[in-house]
């Protein structure tokens, strides 16, 4: 991989992250900086993710770059025949950097092997989504005043969480602790786990979404539990309800506990949540505007 | 007499490659590896032999074909305790155990069907990330796969 390309939230030390969450922090001041001015990025869209597509391109237009690039591969070659790799290079001949999300597992991969061009990763597949990661981590350092000896509590769909998978990963150089709420049938898979045990990391697993968990808790994150990764819906009638976050249930939480979400949420964090001051999830989205900024600044070496 | 008549089962090659001590099960799998469909080199390929050791072996001989040292560790993969013999004028001038190397390129077929490497045409590539286990990572997808389900791909 050509050595800027950011294509997984592992290839990043701890130094890595706190470099590009202190930079975030300082576009957060000022998001609309000429830093980018003459340079052109590609957002490749494979697969539709208007959230994350609309973050980077306003983070590259906040900074004073342009943007090109496609929302749909159907519009493209690609539904024609092309390989990706000739499709990488042949954007890699008009542009200084791309963002690209695609629907096949170590697409990001093989594109930063293929072109000089850096590139960002901006979902592959069930596999990585390092600015999401980034994101969150700017978050919980934001709420909770430092990233180190926090508990975590992880509740939903935590087998398929590409998102909660990968926080799993940001957050094991900060010395955590894990709280992990699942139903049996989507909870936190042995590979986690094992990470966790190879790290000495500290973890407990329930399937009782309970209030005295979450008055443990400095970070709620919320996930959704989906219909269709139950292979026994009479189970998913039974657990439908059951992780779903309502105001109530956060009298006895800490003053600095706050919730996250990586979105959309659909019903697991009630609407009466939303005017709590622990409520998050909205400022979280907000900030993936200066963990994107920082994270494409520093794939080009630019310092801020 | 009956010694002469085992002998005569696998002759000797004069310069060349043996491969020996090889799980039954696993022999035509390593002959797919080696490419040895390909190769004009003479083979012999003897299976299912008494062995003190191993109860039954297989046997491949290539005459004068001598292969990379990586070619021959990928063995590892699926058969760790195979013995090399590099043969010159008759003479066994080296023997040796193959070792299983750090990563394994173009040979393993990813089992991820959502994986970039069975949706382009490019090479597959693993990470050995358990010696002892024998377990691989994808370089490109992540997932990890066990000894027991590699899969080797047909060139």
């Amino acid at each position: 991989m050509n050595s800027k390309s950011l294509v997984s939230i592992d290839q990043l030390s701890e130094k890595d992250i706190l470099r590009i969450l202190d930079n975030a922090a300082k576009f957060e001041q000022n998001p609309n900086r000429p830093l980018l001015n003459g340079k052109v990025a590609a957002t490749l869209f494979f697969e539709p993710s208007t959230r994350t597509r609309l973050s980077f391109e306003t983070a590259v237009n906040r900074l004073g770059g342009r943007v090109v690039g496609f929302q749909d591969a159907s519009t493209t070659s690609s539904s024609k025949g092309e390989t990706l790799k000739d499709t990488i290079l042949m954007v890699s001949n008009y542009v200084d950097l791309i963002i690209m999300r695609h629907y096949l597992e170590g697409a990001a991969r093989y594109a930063s092997e293929v072109t000089d061009v850096p590139v960002i990763n901006a979902g592959d597949g069930a596999n990585q989504h390092p600015s999401q990661t980034m994101l969150d981590l700017y978050s919980i350092r934001k709420t909770q005043g430092r990233l180190n000896d926090l508990t975590i509590t992880m509740v939903g769909d935590l087998k398929y969480g590409r998102t909660v998978h990968s926080l799993i990963v940001g957050m094991s150089h900060f010395n955590p602790t894990f709280n992990f709420v699942a139903p049996d049938e989507l909870k936190m898979p042995d590979e986690q786990k094992n990470f966790c045990d190879l790290h000495h990391i500290p973890y407990n697993e329930c399937t009782e979404f309970s209030e005295d968990i979450i008055n443990q808790t400095d970070i709620l994150y919320m996930t959704r539990v989906q219909r269709e990764r139950f292979t026994d819906l009479e189970e998913y009638e039974r657990v439908k309800n059951v992780y779903i976050l309502r105001n109530k249930m956060l009298r006895g939480s800490r003053e600095n506990l706050r919730v996250l979400h990586p979105l959309p949420r659909v019903n697991e964090i009630a609407y009466d949540v939303d005017d709590s001051p622990k409520a998050y999830y909205i400022q979280q989205a907000r900030n993936g505007l200066f963990a994107r900024q920082a994270i494409i600044c520093d794939v080009l070496g630019i310092e801020i | 007499m009956t010694e002469k008549k085992k002998e005569l089962l696998v002759a000797a090659i004069e310069n060349g490659t043996v491969i020996d001590h090889i799980p039954p099960e696993q022999l035509f799998k390593i002959a797919l590896m080696l490419g040895l469909e390909k190769t004009s080199s003479t083979i012999t390929i003897g299976n299912n032999f008494i062995s003190g050791e191993m109860g039954r072996k297989g046997v491949i001989k290539i005459a004068d074909k001598f292969f990379e040292e990586d070619e021959l560790d990928r063995i590892a993969l699926i058969a760790p305790n195979v013995i090399l013999n590099i043969i010159r004028d008759y003479e066994v001038v080296e023997k040796r155990t193959v070792t299983l190397p750090d990563e394994v390129v173009g040979l393993v077929k990813c089992n991820n069907p959502k994986c970039v490497t069975n949706n382009e045409p490019m090479p597959t590539r693993f990470e050995v990330i358990d010696k002892e286990k024998g377990t691989l990572k994808c370089h490109y997808c992540e997932r990890k796969i066990n000894k027991e389900s590699i899969i080797i791909k047909v060139k």
